[in-house]
Parts: structure tokens; C-alpha cells; sequence
């Protein structure tokens, strides 16, 4: 659990170019880090990268907070 | 109909002999030249391994690191040099004034790092990897969208490009903006970023480039007899100019005035210039009739001047057949002796040459002139600037694809 956190925080705070501290599981990407369309798009492409994993477009929708990347990817590994 | 008079109040440059204007101007009356060897890329297998590059250009001074990361190098330049030029002009962008104030800003080129970037990503990783930020990072209008988003600028929004000639284009299309009452402040100029490898093996193959590896810093020498073609800069030019009233009624400092604007097209060649400079004289031309002036009261033409063999002379041509006996006594430097050749900025940045000799009496040299080619007849401020108290100044851009663009700004009595 903490290494995927861990991992996803820093993809989040390399990408969004937040500080690591607002990075909270319930943190919402639009809402709480500023995040738009293409930036959720390139994201999801990073951790598919980060986590080796393939995110279909509609699994990827339904991913709006920290807390639901780290759940998603936990269900997968 | 009767046209209202446009002045400049801001200037910025990112160039590769200084970052800001103060220090781009002292390089320019030392003649210091920015050419160097290029570093980014391995340059083995390329004829020309040199250009007048920006290796200490750090967006993080002038942009929010997430957004630096969404832009292309030449968004990043034409960004920092408008911070640095709407510093100077003091110029706040209120609601109520933000739909009079637009933003032309061109590049000759666009975006090339990133699609080179990106089309690698393709062919070795497929095209589900491409990031979603391609395409608004690549599009050559993407200078004038990020600026306006900046600022706030909600007036006139456009991109000019004619390779070249695109940052005299952007600056000459933004006075005629707000001459003409569509817009009372314009934000203007060119940027260029393209010291890539696709397009160093592109104008490689078009043999327009100096192969004068061993002496990078001599490679650029206009109407110089051993010259062998331009050396590409990088870098951006940017104005700020307003309509007279409105930069007065805000107690804004007048640098210059923009006085001509005169364009034209060759109809000839896809990258030779028309015989005789015939395109480049009606550019003249044509900003001389719009600035109303006879071509004795201009005191110096920043020339397009890039150190090709065809192109130095056919402008010098040009020049004669316009200025006749007057083409004699006019000094004409090229600048790109030191900076090489921004491409799509190098109208930007050589505007800002044009006002500050105008503002300080000093005529940049044209360095690195041993030998004059015969062919060029001009008084071309050889390799030491030259004090002389000018009206007028010229500015001259030229195209591939025959864009022909000429500015003319006015000492200000300020």
C-alpha cells in the first residue's frame, strides 16, 4: 500500500507540480490538484508506464482521486 | 482614412548573445558574438556543427514549472521575453481594457523539438503513448495563445508566418492593428526554437548553412568575401506597443514610434531572393511611403543581412535601388553578424536593435567584415559600433517563399 502510494505521489507531484503534502488519497485531481483533461490523460499514461499495467479509457474515467489510482492499481497487481 | 500613431513602450529579448534587453544591447556595441558549438545533439555526422544557441536559458526564472513543462523551447522564450517586455511598458491589463489589448506573436517554424520528440515516442513506442500535450505544444500560434492566457489579453489574437520575415510581419501587422483602431496595446514579435536535429539536417542539405566549424564565432560574416553561409540562432524578440493616446494618458515612457510598415512578395523562388532584390525593394519601398519619409532621412537600416552568398548581395541591391545616391552615406549593419540568425524572432529582436540605436545614438557594427564582397556596395558599420544621432531607423526581414517585410521606427523627443 505505501510503496504504490509513495510512487503515485511522486508521479502526481512531478506531473501537476504540486507540493507532496497536498497529494492525499482523498485528494481530487481536478478539484484539489488543478488537473485538467489532457493532464488526467498524460497521467494515466505515466502510471501505465510506472506500474506496467494497460488503464482502458473506461476504467480511466472512473478515477478521480489519489485514493482511487492507488485502489485501481492494488486491485491489479 | 486617418490613422491613429503607435509607439512602443516594452521591449524583451532572449537572444544568444544576452538574456534581457540590456544585455543583448551591450553585446551588440561590443560585438560579441554568440556562436558556438552545438551542444545538445551529436552533431558527427552533420556538415554544420555550430549555432548561435541559448545554453543558459532557464524557463524556471520566467514560468510556473508545470506550465514550462506544457510548452515548446520557443513558447518558453516568446513567455520570458513578454514578462520582460510588459515589465518595462508598466502596462496592467484591467478588465475593462483587457479586450483592447491583443497578442501577435509568430515563429517561423513552430514547435520542431517536441514533434521530434514525439514522432520518436511513435515509431518506437506506438501511438498510444503521444502525449495529449502534443499538439498544443507543437502548433506554431501557441506564442500567442500562452501569452494572451498570461496576460490576459483578450483583444486581437493571431500568429503570423512567413518564415523569416515572421517577426517583422507580427510587429508590422500589430501596428496596423491598432493604427487602424481594433485594438489599443498589442503585444508583438517573433520566437524560434529549432536548433533541432531534423532541422539542422534540413537546411544542411539545403547547403544554407556555414560550415566554419573550426571559428564559430567568426562563421557569421555578412557581405564578408569569405562568407559561406547563415548560422542559425534561437531566441525570441518581443514589443510592447500602444496607441499614442493611451500610452500617454497612463504615463506609460516612449521608447520609439513605429512609423512604416511595408511587405511584399517576391513571386519567384521557393529560397532565392528575386534578381536585383526587387522584392526586398518594394518592401522599402512601401513602408517609406507609408512612414511618408524619403529615403535620405533614414539614418540606419538594420538589414536581413544572413551571410549568404545571393541573399547579402541582392538586399545591398535593393538598397541601392531605392536609396540611389543616399544608399552611399546610409549605414546598414547586419546584427545577425553576432546573434546568427533567429529565423521567425530575428524581426523581434532586430526591432529592438533599430529602437536602441535610435534611444542611444550608437549604430551596432556588423562584425567579423575582413573583406568586403565586392558585389556589396554599402557602408556596413564594419566590426566597431558607431555613434551617430539617427531620426529614422529601417529594419529589413526576408522569407523563404519570397516574404518580404520592412519596419521603420522614429526617435521620440522624449
Amino acid at each position: 500500500m505505501s510503496d504504490v502510494f509513495e510512487r503515485v505521489k511522486r508521479i502526481v507531484v512531478d506531473r501537476l507540480g504540486v507540493e507532496e503534502s497536498q497529494v492525499a488519497l482523498n485528494a481530487s485531481f481536478k478539484d484539489d490538484l488543478g488537473a485538467d483533461s489532457l493532464d488526467v490523460v498524460e497521467l494515466v499514461m505515466e502510471l501505465e508506464d510506472e506500474f506496467d499495467l494497460e488503464i482502458s479509457d473506461e476504467d480511466a474515467e472512473k478515477i478521480t482521486t489519489v485514493g482511487d489510482v492507488v485502489q485501481y492499481i492494488q486491485s491489479r497487481e | 482614412m486617418s490613422m491613429r500613431r503607435v509607439v512602443v513602450t516594452g521591449m524583451g529579448a532572449v537572444t544568444p548573445v544576452g538574456i534581457g534587453v540590456s544585455s543583448f544591447w551591450e553585446s551588440l556595441k561590443t560585438g560579441k558574438s554568440g556562436v558556438r558549438r552545438i551542444e545538445s545533439f551529436d552533431v558527427t555526422d552533420y556538415p554544420t556543427k555550430i549555432a548561435a544557441s541559448i545554453p543558459g536559458f532557464s524557463p524556471e526564472d520566467y514560468i510556473d514549472r508545470k506550465e514550462a513543462r506544457r510548452m515548446d523551447r520557443f513558447v518558453q522564450f516568446a513567455v520570458a521575453a513578454a514578462k520582460m517586455a510588459m515589465d518595462q511598458a508598466g502596462l496592467v491589463i484591467t478588465e475593462e481594457v483587457a479586450p483592447r489589448v491583443g497578442v501577435y506573436i509568430g515563429s517561423g517554424i513552430g514547435g520542431l523539438a517536441t514533434l521530434e520528440d514525439q514522432h520518436r515516442t511513435l515509431l518506437e513506442r506506438g501511438p498510444k503513448r503521444v502525449s495529449p500535450f502534443f499538439i498544443p505544444m507543437m502548433i506554431g500560434d501557441m506564442a500567442s495563445g500562452q501569452v494572451s492566457i498570461l496576460f490576459g489579453a483578450q483583444g486581437p489574437n493571431s500568429a503570423p508566418v512567413s518564415a523569416c520575415a515572421t517577426g517583422s510581419n507580427s510587429i508590422g501587422d500589430a501596428y496596423q492593428m491598432i493604427a487602424r483602431g481594433a485594438a489599443d496595446a498589442m503585444i508583438c514579435g517573433g520566437a524560434e526554437a529549432t536548433i533541432t536535429p531534423l532541422a539542422l539536417a534540413g537546411f544542411c542539405s539545403a547547403k544554407a548553412l556555414s560550415e566554419r566549424n573550426e571559428e564559430p564565432e567568426r562563421a557569421s560574416r555578412p557581405y564578408d568575401r569569405a562568407r559561406d553561409g547563415f548560422v542559425m540562432g534561437e531566441g525570441a524578440g518581443i514589443l510592447v506597443i500602444e496607441e499614442y493616446a493611451f500610452a500617454k494618458a497612463r504615463g506609460a515612457e516612449i521608447l520609439a514610434e513605429v512609423v512604416g510598415y511595408g511587405m511584399s512578395g517576391d513571386a519567384y523562388h521557393l529560397v532565392q531572393p528575386a534578381p536585383e532584390g526587387a522584392g526586398a525593394a518594394r518592401a522599402m519601398r512601401a513602408a517609406l511611403t507609408d512612414a511618408r519619409l524619403n529615403p535620405e532621412q533614414i539614418g540606419y537600416i538594420n538589414a536581413h543581412g544572413t551571410s549568404t552568398q545571393i541573399g547579402d548581395v541582392a538586399e545591398s541591391q535593393a538598397v541601392e535601388s531605392i536609396f540611389k545616391e543616399a544608399a552611399k552615406h546610409t549605414p546598414v549593419s547586419s546584427t545577425k553578424s553576432m546573434t546568427g540568425h533567429l529565423l521567425g524572432a530575428a524581426g523581434g529582436i532586430e526591432a529592438i536593435a533599430a529602437v536602441m540605436a535610435l534611444r542611444e545614438g550608437i549604430l551596432p557594427p556588423t562584425i567579423n567584415l575582413d573583406e568586403k564582397d565586392p558585389e556589396c556596395r554599402l557602408d556596413y558599420i564594419p566590426n566597431v559600433a558607431r555613434e551617430a544621432t539617427v531620426h529614422y531607423a529601417m529594419s529589413n526581414s526576408f522569407g523563404f517563399g519570397g516574404h518580404n517585410a520592412t519596419l521603420i521606427f522614429a526617435k521620440t523627443n522624449a
